[in-house]
């Protein structure tokens, strides 16, 4: 039975068509996915069912009926009732989304006095009933929290209990994990998978994810550029995606145990601002004939999909991208970077006097090695101290104790600019770590200029070849980083890091800000500057797929400590730490997984501020013991430089 | 909570020393005691005699800091710094050159000033607010645009225009209220009408645009898309949730002036004759009187530092994200 | 060498700063010029009429005063050739620009464009000495009769504005050839896209505004030429005169003062961000301290230390209009000390998160120097608010002259501003009927300049701060 059915729907803001002409239906009990890179239109077309587009946005044509209903023509008053009540939304950052100094039970009971007229008492037990359904722990006492007292993940429940609260006949879930821990994100898709089955609702998912798609997804649609250019059933759109877009979305994706180039898309979204002519994506599309930049394709069906091109069933079958298994270098390579029982700690002040009284144990010794050449992957969720390590190494942030030693030489605050040659950093969010008020050309020389590298005059012309080595135009160097997209943006700061020639570069999530495809293109330009000037990286991430992609070596964190260690081969395929099986298990894939090792992980990490007795995994661990809870526990060694602390894996071996 | 406070105390104190050691270099050290002799005796009168007398009459005849004649403590406390400065922390103002005690006179026009400065306070606040808030309410329509032009307007037009076309138009041409006076008890409110009117009225162009910034700053968060999505109306996003954030910055913001409205305003008080703390100031400024601006300079500090405090204090009141430590 | 001119240049030290200032902001522009992301936000505030509106309005009265920064003393018409004396009146070239206006006195008050003073007083009538208003000596002097006053006014006030009219279409026909062959169109054609307002910037409010203010200039100019349009003043000098006089001392304050606000604010907030620990700490305690005193005070008290050294030291003085200067100078030293604690605690603000922003921290891991992480990476991207608090603090300024002057820790006595003007003509107020003319001009001379400023200071602030405007 169609819920929710959305026909032609047209939507602008300001000059810009954000949604184009999108149709779909989404049937009770069902789940919808819209899929799409950033820009595309997913969430304007959630806010356009919802009428809640920002200012200067409209729904131009189209109609849109919920239940047989007709939503667009409802006059405000009534839409009022169909917000919340008939259909519900959460958005994708929990801390935002809700009020800060309004009370969690208060804003719940704002739903609940609204659609069902509940007040006193029996709004509050109405609430704390909501919150039991979505898993809050405690609930009678959560509803008198503010949501900053809340985790990530129990601020996304409470989201979801309030959208509940109007008992909506279909839900919206827009990207509502994205901002969650991959441990998290896997409890909170398992609360919204059941909820829809108990409630029988019907859900748009929107999400760039395809492995979120592909196990919570009953139905796909994939967006591009406002529109709509590929529809059908999960299990035959990930058997045999049709659309040229979305092939190259799969195959831009690092696969486990694969470490063959990735498949990049070139070029990017257009602007929805201009006039469009053919199809959207010829621009990009390496299949794109002459017809596809004059006219723009109509739906086909075929095998049960719709998918509008024009070259639709005659494209060879999905050009299987070759596998590749990892490179496995000679051992001998010298050890680069040596660090020994580096512990970073925050003091506490506290009282009348300000006195530490404790502190704050961000890393709590780590050791760890990296090979000249070679990739050691830094994995963990955040909080959990990782980016602290990269700081700490550089001597951004100054080391409580622990000693760092690279190519051979020790590092102290004395000979620090020695260092600073050797190993470089590339941050996160290409937007803020450069500059906007410097030219490319300045942002690349400054870290010459400051190190003093090479002579003055042959700089400018090192800065040409490092934009080269990066694939940016040549003249990029006189340019203004707004200038340039978020992938050229990190192609960029890696060319800072690399204007001194160093031979370690921290990459500190330098993907996670990114689209899939640009994302591809980044770690294709890493791996091939690792092969031709044998850097070496300390990768950190949270994103597992990447590591398997990129990594030689891996370390697990947790809390502070490196809790499993280990060649990325051994770790990944074979995890033995329960948090690191955990984590393996949590990742949302897109090939079906089997097997004993799905963990799901109850809680939320501990604040490092007041670690739990034992092991810092005790109160999460399926496995824990009493030992665990008593003393942390020392290195196991499982041969080939793989090892865990863990008392389990301990007793077992 | 209670050892922040303590700790803000405290830290107030260096601060008063700083103001106190400032005042006296301006007071005592730049501007010597013969320089404020000479300036009040007049050229014509000028005299070293008439001076000395002059500087005996006022104690301002000892030495600054150090007292090399006396013995024992008194080198210390038989001094200009000790005796007109130090004393003050005890709030121990002395007399002004009218002979009268500084402390008296403060403690009497205290009422007086805050009659007026707090009613202003108060209507202004809520006037200022709603006037944000309807102009939220509308935003991006005409009425918004025209509202924030009128609050340019009226903040364009100066603080003693205010005053004295309302005395000019209110008083003097329509007789509605008296034109200036205080008088206490019920009878009093008719004198203290229309300096409130006019206060409030110069004070809403700035105001109101002000607070209308904060709200629209509010408005384009993300919390309040939720609870439109909950099915809530504008009127109560605007009210429950617009308001309930935006009032934060507003009433902390409002919370640091509190402590100075004993201080009354200037302008306002001179124009109408109310005697009060602001119309004190003025006479003493105009009547070179260093020893009543010097116990205004350290009261006027005194409260500026009660203010901060009680700022803080309100941040942890109505912010549940902030705690004091 | 200034034997061979008739009079000798003066330079007051305001005259010099407002000269060296103008300089840094040709300098300025120049720069930004040259620099497209500097440039683009100020072409978003080209595209706002109202602040282009503003603009114009500043701009009048910006060449007013700088014309009025020019300073001389005449010679002294009987003095020997070999051995010149000067006049002890400092004069500028605004005056001689004026000259009617100013050497135009009556007795005493006098209503705007009346033909009569504003108190009887016997006069010589055929003879018979009645008492009466007494004819003007130069206001409405060409009258034979009070009957021929009104049609002569409002003759004077419609040739004026059309002359203006005709000089603003002018003006515009210039304008549009001009444009025109730059863009390389027929007239007729960006004549259309002017209609149309396609032109990219707000060329139809900027005609309209020019040929506004030249139709009120020909209209005022004819009309001063026979009438005092203000009136006078109590010893019957032209208030329309004394109100634009006052132009150089409300721009001196509002401009000068930020000069001195401006080094302390970027100097101390961004060490303060910047540094944090003990120097935040250090600072921190300066600026509450000055802070925590009311401003009016501490004015008050610096203010009576600089009079007691200017009559102490009267010597280094030559003029009365140096020593005016120097106290003008004095107060917006002051003004400047006690008002740079706002922008730099919002520097300070700003510092702190720039400071933890990844291309500091990039800066950082190359150890790159704090001097150069200062001036390369926090300086230009605060700079933005220091522009938006520089346009916002001026109107201020302006009006707090007046109160200042009103409690008498203003500028001098005896020098042209509004707050003299409001504090001179407030207790005529009682009067009957009342001398209304002087408040009236002052306040609208001040509302004028603190509007335009004010709605100049919107435009500018809507298109600097990225939370408003797109990104820079």
């Amino acid at each position: 039975m169609t819920l929710l059915e959305v026909r032609d729907l047209v939507t602008d803001i300001g000059s810009a068509r954000v949604v184009d002409g999108v149709s779909f239906r989404v049937a009770a009990g069902e789940t919808y996915a819209l899929l799409g890179e950033s820009g595309c239109g997913k969430s304007m077309t959630a806010l356009s069912l919802m009428r809640l587009l920002p200012d200067g946005g409209r729904v131009s044509s189209g109609a849109v009926e919920l239940g047989g209903a007709d939503v667009l023509g409802l006059p405000e008053r009534e839409m009022r009732h169909v917000r919340g009540g008939q259909m519900a939304m959460i958005f994708q950052e929990p801390m935002l989304a809700l009020n800060p100094v309004i009370r969690v039970g208060e804003q719940i009971g704002e739903a609940l006095a609204l659609h069902q007229n509940l007040a006193g008492q029996p709004a509050r037990d109405a609430a704390r009933a909501l919150l039991d359904a979505v898993g809050v722990p405690d609930a009678a006492r959560r509803l008198d929290t503010y949501p900053f007292e809340l985790s990530g993940g129990l601020r996304q429940r409470v989201m979801i209990a309030m959208a509940l609260a109007g008992q909506p006949r279909l839900l919206i879930a827009d990207e509502p994990t994205t901002a969650l821990d991959v441990t998290i994100q896997a409890q909170v898709l398992d609360v919204l998978r059941r909820l829809k089955d108990e409630r029988q609702m019907g859900m748009l998912l929107i999400t760039h994810d395809l492995g979120v798609v592909a196990e919570n997804a009953d139905r796909v649609g994939v967006m591009y550029a406002g529109e709509l250019v590929e529809e059908g059933a999960r299990d035959i759109f990930f058997a045999a995606p049709q659309h040229p877009y979305s092939r190259m979305l799969f195959e831009a994706l690092p696969r486990p145990g694969d470490s063959g180039r990735l498949t990049t898309i070139p070029g990017q979204v257009p602007p929805l601002d201009g006039a469009m002519r053919g199809c959207r994506f010829a621009p990009r599309c390496p299949s794109a004939v002459a017809r596809c930049r004059d006219e723009a394709p109509g739906w086909q069906t075929i095998n049960g999909q719709q998918v509008r091109c024009h070259l639709a069933g005659t494209l060879p079958a999905s050009n299987a991208r070759a596998f590749a298994a990892h490179a496995h270098p000679t051992h001998a390579a010298q050890v680069l970077l040596q660090v020994d029982g580096l512990k970073v700690h925050f003091p506490i002040r506290r009282g009348f006097l300000q006195r530490t009284v404790g502190h704050v144990r961000a890393v709590d010794d780590v050791s760890l090695d990296i090979r000249a050449g070679r990739t050691l992957a830094l994995v963990g969720e955040s909080g959990c101290g990782k980016t602290t390590v990269g700081k700490a190494l550089l001597r951004l942030i100054e080391p409580t104790a622990g000693s760092i030693v690279l190519g051979g030489e020790t590092i102290t605050a004395k000979n620090a600019p020695a260092m600073r040659r050797q190993a470089q950093m590339v941050f996160q969010d290409p937007f803020s770590s450069l500059n906007p008020r410097m030219r490319v050309a300045d942002i690349l020389l400054e870290g010459m200029d400051a190190l003093g590298v090479g002579a003055a005059s042959q700089r400018r012309e090192a800065v040409m070849q490092l934009l080269n080595r990066v694939g940016l135009p040549d003249d990029a160097g006189g340019r203004y980083p707004h200038a340039f997209s978020g992938g050229q943006r990190q192609r960029i700061a890696i060319a800072r890091a690399l204007a001194v020639s160093p031979r370690l570069v921290i990459c500190d999530e330098p993907t996670s800000a990114l689209d899939v495809s640009v994302q591809a293109q980044i770690l294709n330009l890493l791996k091939d500057l690792q092969d031709s000037l044998g850097l070496a990286y300390l990768f950190i991430t949270h994103n597992l797929s990447v590591v398997d992609y990129l990594a030689h070596d891996v370390a697990v964190m947790y809390l502070g400590r490196i809790v499993e260690y280990g060649a990325a081969a051994d770790v990944l395929r074979a995890p033995r730490h329960p948090y690191t099986l955990a984590l393996v298990s949590a990742v949302p894939r897109i090939e079906a997984q089997s097997g004993p090792g799905i963990i799901r992980l109850a809680g939320d990490q501990p604040s490092p501020l007041n670690p739990p007795d034992g092991c810092h995994f005790n109160p999460r661990c399926p496995y824990a013991s009493e030992i665990c809870r008593q003393t942390y526990p020392d290195r196991t060694d499982l041969g080939n430089g793989h090892w865990v602390r863990c008392h389990w894996v301990a007793a077992q071996a | 909570m209670l050892a922040y406070i303590l700790r803000r105390l405290l830290y107030a104190i260096p601060i008063l020393i700083g103001v106190n050691l400032l005042t006296f270099a301006l007071f005592f050290v730049v501007n010597t005691p013969d320089d404020m002799a000479r300036l009040q005796l007049g050229a014509k009168h000028v005299t070293p005699e008439a001076i000395e007398r002059w500087k005996a009459e006022h104690g301002y005849d000892k030495p600054l800091m150090l007292n090399a004649a006396a013995t024992g403590s008194a080198r210390l406390t038989d001094t200009i710094f000790f005796q007109h400065s130090a004393a003050m922390f005890v709030f121990e103002f002395g007399k002004g050159d009218d002979g009268r005690s500084i402390g008296n006179e403060i403690r009497t026009r205290m009422g007086p000033s805050l009659a007026i400065a707090l009613p202003v306070f108060v209507i202004g606040l809520m006037v200022n607010v709603t006037f944000a808030l309807l102009m939220v309410f509308f935003r991006a329509t005409y009425l918004d645009l025209w509202g924030v032009v009128l609050c340019v307007v009226l903040m364009s037009i100066s603080g003693l225009f205010y005053i004295i076309a309302g005395q000019y138009f209110i008083a003097k041409l329509w007789n509605l209220l008296p034109i200036s006076g205080f008088a206490g008890g019920i009878d009093g409110i008719r004198f203290i009408l229309l300096p409130v009117l006019v206060g409030v009225v110069a004070g809403i162009g700035g105001g109101a645009r002000w607070y209308r910034t904060i709200f629209l700053e509010e408005i384009g968060k993300d919390y309040v898309r939720t609870a439109r999505a909950k099915g809530l109306g504008e009127v109560r996003v605007l009210f429950r949730h617009v308001l309930k954030n935006g009032m934060i910055p507003i009433l902390t913001g409002a919370v640091v002036v509190m402590p100075l409205l004993f201080m009354g305003s200037l302008i306002t008080e001179s124009f109408f004759g109310i005697p009060g703390l602001g119309s004190y100031t003025i006479d003493a400024i105009q009547a070179q009187d260093f020893a009543v601006v010097r116990a205004m300079v350290f009261l006027g500090s005194f409260l500026y530092i009660v203010g901060l405090i009680l700022t803080d204090i309100s941040y942890s009141l109505v912010d549940p994200r902030v705690r004091l430590q | 060498m200034s034997a061979a001119f008739n009079f000798m240049p003066v330079i007051l030290w305001t005259d010099a700063l407002i000269f060296a200032l103008l300089a840094a902001v040709l300098v300025l522009v120049w720069l930004i010029r040259r620099q497209e992301h500097l440039r683009a936000p100020w072409r978003g505030v080209a595209q706002r009429p109202m602040a282009m509106g503003a603009a114009l309005v500043l701009s009048v009265f910006v060449v007013i005063g700088l014309l009025d920064s020019l300073h001389y003393r005449a010679k002294l018409p009987d003095s020997p050739a070999d051995a010149p004396q000067y006049s002890v009146e400092v004069l500028s070239v605004f005056d001689a620009l004026v000259e009617g206006l100013r050497t135009r006195q009556e007795k005493t008050y006098s209503a705007p464009l009346a033909m009569q003073l504003y108190a009887k007083e016997f006069v010589q009538r055929e003879g018979v000495t009645v008492r009466d208003y007494p004819r003007l000596q130069h206001g409405g002097a060409h009258l034979a009769h009070a009957d021929e006053r009104l049609p002569d006014i409002a003759g004077r006030a419609l040739a004026g504005a059309a002359q203006g009219a005709l000089a603003g279409l002018l003006v515009f026909a210039g304008l549009a050839v001009w444009q025109a062959r730059r863009s390389q169109v027929s007239v007729g054609t960006w004549l259309a896209a002017w209609r149309g307002g396609r032109l990219g910037w707000p060329a139809r409010t900027v005609v309209l505004m020019v040929t506004a203010m030249l139709m009120l200039g020909g209209a005022l100019m004819q009309l001063a030429a026979g009438y005092h349009v203000f009136g006078t003043d109590k010893v019957g000098q032209d208030v329309l005169y004394i109100s634009l006089k006052s132009i150089r001392t409300g721009l001196v304050i509002g401009t000068l003062t930020t000069l001195v606000t401006l080094p302390l604010a970027i100097g101390f907030g961004i060490a303060a961000g910047y540094f944090r620990g003990w120097v935040d700490d250090v600072i921190q305690y300066i600026y509450t301290v000055l802070n925590s005193i009311p401003g009016v005070l501490l004015i008050a008290a610096m203010i009576l230390i600089v009079q007691v050294y200017i009559e102490s030291n009267a010597a280094l003085f030559d003029t009365a209009a140096a020593r005016a200067d120097i106290r003008l100078l004095a107060l917006c030293l002051i003004m400047g000390v006690t008002s740079w604690t706002g922008l730099a605690r919002l520097l300070r603000g700003e510092s702190l998160k720039l400071r933890t922003l990844d291309y500091v921290e990039a800066a950082r891991a190359f150890g790159v120097s704090h001097a150069r992480i200062i001036s390369r990476h926090i300086f230009p991207n605060v700079f933005h608010l220091v522009l938006i608090a520089m346009v916002l603090d001026f109107s201020g300024l302006v009006l707090a002259e007046a109160v200042l002057s009103y409690v008498g820790v203003g500028v001098d006595p005896s020098m042209y501003s509004w707050g003299n003007m409001i504090n001179g003509a407030r207790l005529e107020l009682a009067r009957e009927p009342v001398v209304w003319w002087q408040l009236v001009a002052a306040f609208a001379f001040m509302f004028t300049l603190v509007l335009a400023a004010n709605l100049f200071a919107d435009g500018v602030r809507d298109a600097f701060d990225p939370r408003l405007g797109g990104r820079l």
